[in-house]
């Protein structure tokens, strides 16, 4: 997977619930938009995901996620 | 009910569902139904649904990969890899894989003293004869079995039929996460075909993995046709388990769906950019919570772009921005979500 770019998306609307059924506060962290074969990509903070996963050894090979906007 | 409804004794295997794969048939194609110049750092999923390629060590073959209509009697499609730009020499390896969860598969009984045999079966058509590999790798426990068939005739459907014994090590998890592969390889340098092949499971050794293979790769000349796959519980090789497209559909988007979502038209005052969302739910909870990307604007009117806000394995929040101070608003686009092992 060629990630080109990372950068966290906050939570900019009402609180809400994930499916590990804890709280996501406003301004907190719930995304990672990737820029992948030229398209991007809104990955979910989520293990299972094959895409975060992706990303969490992009960083383990010394690259950095953007803060959000 | 009647007697005669009832199944006889040597039928009763056939009945429910029986195969493993998802799409053995071919049916479903949400990505694409063709993409050209797949080969070195194209590993993952790009035509056919839950059908992924595999690449190592910066190979420069090339292919086309598609859905073709090519197909065996009784089957509407097949899947096509035709070769593009040859690598007359191997380097690393390339096969079509599927991947399974591991909650799909406890009748397998891995890992116990009872493991239960499996039985591959699949129509295959070459252009190229010769040697073929196909493995089983369980990811949960690093092991693997590989097989070999036979393309006998150039340009002619066959139809293969594998047995694997059952592995009593090796435990699968229980669980949403990929458990094992099925790889179908296609080409193999000798890092993979140097050892001897691995025809009881074992743990992974890659010079086991693929002893024999052909190298499809070779010349531009070359395809390799696959349809009515068939992965099932036991020594016997049973007709192939034909669904209809939604059914396979449904199964597919467990994994992925690519969905029109739409927002309007309302009439809206005291804009611009006032966000206007509507939630959906997919048509079947997904493995887990997906990506999402966006595919293409279909329309839209005093809008000036969409994002989807949340999501979750059930569905998703899709915004709108307004981009006037005060008008109708509407927008449509394609969405595509991807929760993939």
């Amino acid at each position: 997977m060629n990630i080109q770019s990372a950068q966290y998306v906050k939570n900019q609307e009402t609180q809400v619930i994930n499916n590990e059924n804890t709280y996501v506060n406003v301004g907190d962290n719930v995304a990672v938009d990737i820029v992948l074969d030229g398209k991007t990509t809104r990955v979910p903070l989520d293990t299972a995901n094959r895409h975060y996963a992706a990303i969490l050894e992009w960083v383990a090979d010394g690259n950095t996620i953007q803060d959000a906007d | 009910m009647a007697l005669s409804k009832i199944l006889p004794a040597s039928q009763e295997q056939y009945a429910g569902a029986r195969n493993l794969i998802i799409n053995g048939a071919m049916q479903v194609a949400q990505r694409s139904t063709s993409a050209t110049g797949i080969g070195n750092s194209d590993g993952g999923y790009h035509a056919l649904d839950r059908w992924a390629f595999r690449e190592t060590n910066t190979p420069s073959f090339e292919f086309t990969w598609s859905q073709s209509t090519d197909a065996p009697d009784g089957f509407g499609y097949s899947m096509k890899v035709d070769v593009t730009t040859a690598e007359v020499t191997p380097v690393g390896y390339g096969y079509i894989q599927q991947r399974f969860e591991g909650q799909n598969l406890q009748q397998l009984k891995k890992g116990t003293s009872n493991a239960e045999n499996v039985t591959l079966s699949f129509w295959v058509k070459s252009s190229k004869t010769g040697t073929y590999i196909v493995e089983i790798r369980d990811s949960d426990n690093s092991r693997h079995i590989s097989k070999s068939y036979s393309v006998s005739s150039s340009n002619t459907w066959e139809h293969k039929t594998i047995t694997f014994d059952g592995d009593t090590s090796g435990v699968l998890d229980n669980d949403n996460a990929e458990s094992l592969r099925l790889n179908f390889w296609l080409v193999a340098d000798t890092t993979f075909t140097s050892g001897t092949l691995a025809t009881s499971w074992a743990s992974i050794t890659n010079s086991n993995r693929a002893v024999g293979q052909t190298n499809l790769m070779d010349d531009t000349a070359n395809d390799w046709y696959i349809t009515g796959v068939q992965l099932e519980v036991g020594e016997t090789a049973t007709p192939f388990e034909h669904r209809i497209y939604a059914d396979e559909l449904r199964r597919c988007q467990r994994y992925y769906g690519r969905y029109y979502l739409h927002k309007g038209n309302e009439y809206m005052t005291h804009g611009a950019n006032i966000s206007l969302s509507s939630n959906f739910s997919f048509p079947v909870t997904m493995r887990a919570t997906p990506s999402s990307t966006h595919i293409q604007n279909i329309n839209a009117s005093n809008c000036n772009s969409s994002s989807i806000t949340f999501v979750d394995f059930d569905g998703a929040s899709y915004q709108v921005n307004m981009s006037v101070v005060s008008g109708t608003v509407s927008r449509r686009d394609i969405y595509a979500f991807d929760a993939e092992l």
